[in-house]
């Protein structure tokens, strides 16, 4: 039996450490209320912005938005992928980069290439040991997603889709559900699908109607659609750095929660098995005392 | 029987601003005002900032919502207002309109460079429309 010593030792460093995730867990619960605010805020908007959006790529206009046209073949992918800078967030990025493998394999085997842009320390550097081809990266965003900084980027892989190196835009991200649920999504924004997923997992379709959306435009259609287009792209990847924010606040405080309840179950374990052995050792002196005595 | 409505929604980047039924609405598009009935012709347009005015069946008063710019989407039975910043009429506040409009002209006179006048005159015409917004408001009242 290990000597009481050790033990005493082990169950220190062990408070230590719950210490360390106690308060990284509330750290995460002040945070976490500010980032589903914000997250919150700008839902509403992005669904309108959607719903135009999918009512524009049905349109018939003399001026053909290079988002609104799918391509006949998709040789080139283009995929932007957000995780968190930071770890100890539980399975979050896991389950994120699992994805990304999963449809960076369905990709190859069709002969796609794809270029990547990540937003993220983790994803960077899980690309990175992948050998994947990444153009464009950010990484130390802070608490708040700030778009001025994800617009450089983003837009070297717009410019690529616009002169035709790269035929679709998909993104990956997850989805802030509730506290104790995030779910790692992707989806097309380049070409404008025709369907769009809200994050309870309700599809939201497009309402086809015969002929197409007429609009009239003002004040001139070239002009209008690159600003709402602009603001589409913009808004998306706005939107996916607050899901993803939302969502890491809300994984690392249930992470650290966890660690910190297993952490106070440690070390009552370790506790109980301190006291059996200091109990047996005076026990032992105690006999070696009355053996001695006897002996006498 | 009662008048057609059409629906109206108004979101900024930051909330959902309003949401509901309207008879009318009065919108600042680019290329001048807008009045809107239901079953209008779709359209797409830019807005600049200025009032958005709102006939609400069933109610005297008519509902007010400022914006600073944006985008505008009508559909025959549905208005959808992509606003940059929108306010609730209730929450303009004439002081601080009258402040801003102030430190836009202020540095206007300041700037020297292309760009930053253009900045400082956004936020000239900002200032201005939200106090046109706010006189409007208090005319009625």
């Amino acid at each position: 039996m290990a000597g009481s010593k050790e033990i005493r030792n082990k169950i220190r460093s062990v408070q230590s450490t719950r210490k360390i995730t106690k308060a990284m867990e509330m750290v995460a619960a002040s945070k976490m209320k500010k980032a589903q605010d914000r997250m919150r805020a700008s839902r509403p908007y992005i669904e309108h912005l959607f719903d135009i959006a999918m009512h524009l790529a049905q349109a018939n206009t003399e001026y053909r938005h290079p988002f609104l046209v799918p391509r006949e073949a998709v040789r080139r992918v283009g995929a932007i992928l957000v995780t968190t800078d930071k770890g100890l967030c539980g399975g979050m990025n896991t389950n994120i980069l699992r994805l990304v493998l999963q449809r960076h394999k369905d990709w190859r085997a069709k002969g796609v290439d794809v270029d990547y842009v990540a937003i993220g320390n983790k994803g960077l550097g899980f690309l990175n040991r992948m050998g994947a081809n990444v153009v464009a990266s950010v990484v130390q965003m802070g608490d708040r997603p700030h778009v001025e900084r994800l617009v450089g980027p983003v837009k070297t892989l717009l410019d690529k889709y616009v002169a035709g190196e790269v035929d679709e835009i998909v993104v990956f991200y997850t989805t802030f559900i509730n506290t104790m649920k995030q779910e790692a999504r992707s989806g097309r924004i380049a070409p404008v699908p025709r369907q769009f997923i809200r994050p309870s997992g309700e599809v939201v379709k497009a309402d086809a109607k015969a002929g197409g959306w007429d609009y009239i435009y003002e004040p001139s259609a070239p002009e209008l659609l690159d600003g709402v287009m602009r603001r589409y792209v913009e808004t998306i990847v706005y939107q996916m750095l607050a899901e993803n924010m939302a969502s890491e606040q809300s994984a690392r405080m249930v992470a650290m929660k966890a660690a910190s309840d297993n952490a106070g179950k440690i070390i009552s374990e370790l506790q109980l098995i301190y006291n059996k052995t200091r109990q047996a050792a005076i026990t032992k002196e105690l006999a070696e005392i009355v053996g001695g005595a006897a002996a006498v | 029987m009662a008048a057609p409505t059409i629906r109206v929604d108004v979101v900024s980047a930051e909330e959902q601003i309003y949401s509901g039924e309207a008879e009318f609405v009065v919108l600042p598009g680019i290329a001048g005002e807008l009045g809107i009935y239901p079953r209008h012709t779709p359209l797409l347009t830019a807005i600049r900032p200025g009032a958005v005015r709102m006939r609400i069946p069933g109610q005297a008063e008519e509902e007010f919502v400022f914006v600073q710019g944006g985008y505008l989407e009508v559909q025959p039975h549905k208005v959808t207002v992509l606003a940059d910043t929108a306010i609730r009429a209730k929450d303009l506040d004439e002081a601080a309109a009258l402040d801003a409009k102030r430190a836009a002209e202020e540095a206007r006179a300041n700037k020297t460079t292309r760009e930053e006048i253009a900045t400082a005159e956004a936020e000239l015409s900002a200032a201005l429309a939200q106090l046109e917004a706010i006189r409007k408001l208090r005319n009625r009242a």
